[in-house]
């Protein structure tokens, strides 16, 4: 076990050391620098590339930004002014709180939402969820945030729209990251559980004379969650560390809004330590829900 | 009293193509102590006769009609969609299933949890029905994984499925059906998805624990070897009907049926001439969604007469134990009033064969 752990976190650090590589080939590929502006001369931009090392023969630089990377230095802001880990620090805490909400709200509605579907004999309650859930998943995010800033926050102003000050701020950022994410996981859940009440060992089980409530809990939504704890790795990551659109239009000051400035201001370490940062925690959430299925699924054998 | 009786038992299930009745008023008793086997081809409704017992049907089935008493008391499903009725049976047969009444299933692949322990899978029904402590139902289950010989069962009642060859699992399941000492043994098929060698290993430990307790046991295959060295009487299965009933001598030695002559003529046994060869029945078994109005072996039968087509043939006995359904049987019967019938003349009308 512990063997397995130490051989994914090293596979974990190529994976990040190549995508700290490739991106930072791209970033450069990418037309436009830090300091083009009208209102700077060409004398001030060169002082300024000088200061930042951007001046430098690439590979020089590249050799450089690792070595920092090494001692978990992700550099300055050139925008900024600030370290990078300032920036990470300051943003992460909003984003990782309104994800870990999104997360729980998401799971907590989802999973139910998926069993309803999956158990029960009305259709027209069936249709229903299941529009909702399809309509969940095909409706971009962005178009969701709008529509809810536009419904309970000015129609009918029930929520702050701007910022992260009151409890209540939290109420439509977090629903615009879950709606999709409760449709995926409920669509999986309606599929999974639909399966595993079909089993034949819930027929023996049933066969044993042990109560209704045993057989779910214990024989069908033991193996229904499996698939749906795999999904929520990916999709954990995905919401911890921050929707860049739910952030901009909510004006939330995390770190997906910063990642979204830092790339059109051309911020090359902002973008490069924030994709370390987030690959960081990819790679992390995968491993602990790998460990989570195979404590759920006896099958899956970690120490190979 | 008889230890179950069933009478006029009929089951359908309602598919996209229409109503498929899979048991066709079914009727038998079985003494205390007795090995009842019910041979059949597949879709014969052997099997759903036994989920009908058991209240297990799937979610489309229902049964149309029948009664069912076990020791006595009425465990008949209810017939309509009553709801308060369903919840009332259904709290009955918790207290039977697994209690009183144990089945093993046919596949110890896809019938054990996959990600449960064997240990949770054993004790959660003793538990459940003797109310007792978690280390009691251990030790429980210690004691039944030795009674059907797995070897080391402190160990490997902390295994799973997974970790236990078809063999062995199927013991488990076994186990698992003798855990609360039944009074009966539903077995389905029990060793059609084993090895030949394992086949016989599990029909011996199945005999040898039922006589030992004494538990009645109903045997369902469609292996006549398998019931000759099991059972004390027969039922023959066809499209969801029994159509014929005896002892092992009276169904192996005098089979009145041409479906058990059929079907004894298409095994092989020590009986007849090495050389001699088998005779298949010919055609296959009737699409349940189009059953004919009389006999359904007719469309198979060499035998068939005008008035096959047109009624179901009555109950012939012949003995305390053995009565057989065909209208051959019953040629001479002066009850019978042919005349009534159309177009049905009991002399010179053998159309084929």
């Amino acid at each position: 076990m512990t063997k397995y752990i130490i051989k994914r976190l090293l596979i974990g650090v190529v994976t990040i050391w190549a995508l700290v590589t490739i991106t930072f080939v791209l970033i450069r590929i990418m037309p436009g620098s830090p300091f083009e502006a009208d209102n700077l001369s060409e004398s001030a931009i060169e002082q300024l590339e000088d200061a930042y090392g951007l001046n430098e023969p690439m590979w020089k630089q590249y050799v450089l930004y690792m070595e920092n990377l090494m001692h978990g230095n992700l550099g300055i802001s050139y925008t900024k002014n600030v370290s990078v880990n300032t920036l990470i620090a300051r943003g992460f805490p909003y984003t990782l709180s309104v994800g870990l909400i999104s997360i729980v709200v998401s799971a907590v509605i989802g999973v139910p939402m998926g069993i309803w579907m999956a158990s029960t004999k009305r259709l027209a309650v069936r249709n229903t969820l299941l529009g909702i859930a399809t309509l969940g998943v095909s409706v971009p995010g962005f178009v969701t945030a709008i529509l809810l800033m536009m419904a309970f926050g000015v129609w009918i102003p029930l929520f702050p729209i701007v910022g992260l000050m009151t409890a209540a701020s939290y109420v439509l950022p977090v629903a615009a990251q879950s709606f999709g994410q409760i449709a995926s996981i409920a669509r999986l859940m309606k599929t999974t559980y639909s399966e595993a009440v079909q089993m034949d060992y819930v027929v023996m089980a049933r066969a044993k004379g042990l109560k209704k409530s045993e057989i779910i809990f214990r024989h069908v939504l033991k193996n229904a969650l499996i698939p749906v704890v795999t999904y929520l790795g990916p999709a954990i990551a995905f919401l911890i560390t921050g929707s860049f659109v739910v952030e901009s239009i909510f004006s939330i000051p995390g770190i997906g809004r910063e990642f979204t400035n830092a790339i059109s201001n051309r911020d090359y370490t902002v973008v490069l330590g924030f994709s370390v940062f987030i690959g960081a925690i990819i790679t992390v959430a995968n491993l602990a829900v790998d460990l989570l299925c195979s404590v759920i699924d006896p099958r899956i054998r970690l120490n190979d | 009293m008889s230890l179950l009786e069933i009478s006029h038992l009929t089951t359908s299930f309602s598919t996209p193509q229409g109503t498929v009745r899979a048991v066709r008023d079914v009727s038998y008793r079985l003494e205390a102590g007795e090995v009842l086997g019910i041979v059949g081809e597949s879709g014969s409704g052997k099997s759903v006769g036994m989920l009908t017992l058991m209240g297990l049907l799937a979610s489309n089935g229902t049964v149309e009609n029948g009664t069912i008493r076990f020791k006595g008391e009425d465990i008949s499903p209810p017939h309509g969609r009553d709801k308060k009725a369903a919840r009332e049976y259904e709290k009955k047969m918790r207290q039977i299933r697994g209690n009183r009444i144990g089945m093993i299933f046919q596949d110890p692949m896809t019938f054990l949890n996959p990600i449960l322990k064997i240990g949770t899978q054993l004790t959660e029904g003793i538990r459940c029905h003797q109310h007792c402590s978690r280390a009691e139902a251990r030790e429980k289950a210690i004691q039944l994984m030795r009674e059907v010989g797995i070897p080391s069962p402190e160990k490997r009642l902390d295994q799973y499925p997974f970790e236990f060859s078809g063999g062995m699992r199927q013991r488990i399941i076994i186990a698992s059906a003798l855990a609360c000492d039944p009074e009966l043994i539903i077995a389905d098929e029990p060793t059609t998805a084993l090895d030949v060698t394992v086949q016989a290993q599990i029909l011996e430990l199945l005999k040898k624990l039922t006589k030992e307790k004494g538990t009645s046991v109903i045997m369902i295959t469609h292996d006549l070897g398998v019931v000759a060295s099991m059972c004390d009487r027969i039922a023959i299965m066809y499209a969801g009907k029994i159509v014929e009933e005896g002892t092992v001598d009276e169904i192996f030695y005098d089979p009145h049926h041409p479906y058990t002559k059929g079907l004894l003529n298409s095994i092989n046994n020590s009986a007849k001439e090495s050389d001699e060869p088998l005779v298949p029945i010919p055609g296959t078994p009737p699409d349940l969604l189009k059953l004919p109005a009389g006999c359904a072996f007719m469309s198979r039968c060499p035998y068939t007469m005008n008035i096959c087509e047109v009624q179901l043939p009555p109950e012939k006995r012949y003995s305390e134990t053995h009565c057989s359904r065909c209208w051959m049987e019953c040629r001479d019967e002066s009850y019978i009033r042919f005349d009534e019938l159309p177009s049905a003349d009991p002399v010179g009308s053998r159309t084929e064969g």
